[in-house]
């Protein structure tokens, strides 16, 4: 009997110590509007059928760091647990009147602004407590922007592993081929988080990443 | 004639050793003051990565303090950027990137006159407002 308490005491003490490492915090980080947000809602909603978060066409809808925990994502009768990390989008400006491009008015827009440059702050402020980040980019965009130079440099300078995703695939502007000649170290998935385009095999790499942490 | 004041846009041309002997935060500070006085300026060498994203943090800070501020528009351009991509740079330069480096060209300019600066990855075009 005092075995066996002495047994299930050890267990819960180890399993509190080692809880965190169980479970993978994987982050989304990328520029404005590259569909992070989208991508988080598509794995919540294939793996616990709840979203993580808003999604908009104008810029900065993210303004606060969101997570989701305990989502175990299942491939090839193999199972992950994570806890995903939705962070803002991160850029060097902000402008309120690009807000009130549509039909924000200015108090409102330049509340939203305020919040949205919080935002980057504390997504930069999260890259420390990350296991793995997915960095997404949109294929429509030129990819050799200064932020994203900066993100992925930063993350690997932290030697946390990378995968990139190129989103949007599904608009004809894609070009998953640059993407991927800007990122030849890295695995490059081309996917539609919108549509759920290619989604095997983003979890595919997702485990690929998991076995780096 | 006419008294109109002619409206040009300022180069400021930095050389590494103006800012080499200054912390982190010293250095940030230098070059946000050229950005703040309406000038795009153009340091011969590169932050440290943790100070280029300490950087963009002090950039929203600046943003949500300092009336008319928009941001920066910024761009680093290292020897051969034609040739290196993220991956091959950050795996081979990793310690120059850490430290800093010289040999490459760093612009940062006020959101309000440069709207964007475009890489690709050869060459960089500066775009006006």
């Amino acid at each position: 009997m005092v075995f066996k308490i002495l047994t299930n005491f050890t267990k819960r003490i180890f399993g509190l110590l080692f809880k965190n490492k169980r479970e993978i915090r994987l982050g989304f980080y990328g520029p404005p509007n590259a569909g992070k947000t989208s991508l988080a809602n598509r794995i919540c909603k294939d793996w616990t059928g709840e979203e993580i978060g808003k999604v908009s066409k104008m810029a900065h809808e993210t303004r606060e760091v969101q997570f989701k925990e305990e989502v175990e994502i299942k491939y090839k009768e193999r199972s992950l647990k994570f806890k995903l990390v939705d962070t803002p989008g991160i850029a060097t400006k902000i402008d309120y009147e690009d807000f009130m491009k549509y039909k924000m008015k200015k108090k409102q827009a330049q509340k939203r602004a305020k919040e949205a440059t919080q935002g980057v702050i504390e997504a930069i402020q999260w890259l420390d407590d990350m296991d793995a980040v997915v960095v997404v980019v949109d294929a429509t965009e030129n990819p050799y922007s200064q932020v994203n130079i900066t993100i992925v440099g930063n993350l690997v300078a932290r030697n946390i592993p990378v995968l990139v995703v190129a989103n949007k695939v599904d608009l004809k502007k894609a070009d998953i081929k640059k993407v991927e000649s800007a990122f030849p170290d890295y695995e490059v998935v081309g996917i539609s988080a919108k549509y759920g385009k290619n989604m095997d095999e983003f979890y595919e790499s997702v485990f690929r990443l998991a076995n780096k942490t | 004639m006419s008294n109109k004041k002619k409206k040009g846009l300022t180069l400021q041309f930095m050389p590494f050793s103006e800012i080499a002997g200054l912390d982190s935060i010293g250095r940030i500070k230098k070059l946000l003051q050229v950005v703040l006085d309406n000038k795009v300026v153009v340091l011969q060498g590169r932050l440290k990565l943790r100070e280029e994203t300490r950087l963009i943090e002090d950039t929203m800070i600046m943003i949500g303090n300092i009336k008319g501020f928009k941001g920066v528009e910024l761009a680093v351009i290292t020897p051969n950027s034609g040739e290196q991509s993220f991956g091959r740079k950050f795996g081979n330069n990793l310690a120059k990137l850490l430290t800093g480096q010289e040999n490459a060209l760093t612009i940062i300019g006020p959101a309000s006159i440069v709207k964007e600066m475009k890489r690709d990855p050869s060459k960089l075009e500066v775009m006006m407002r």
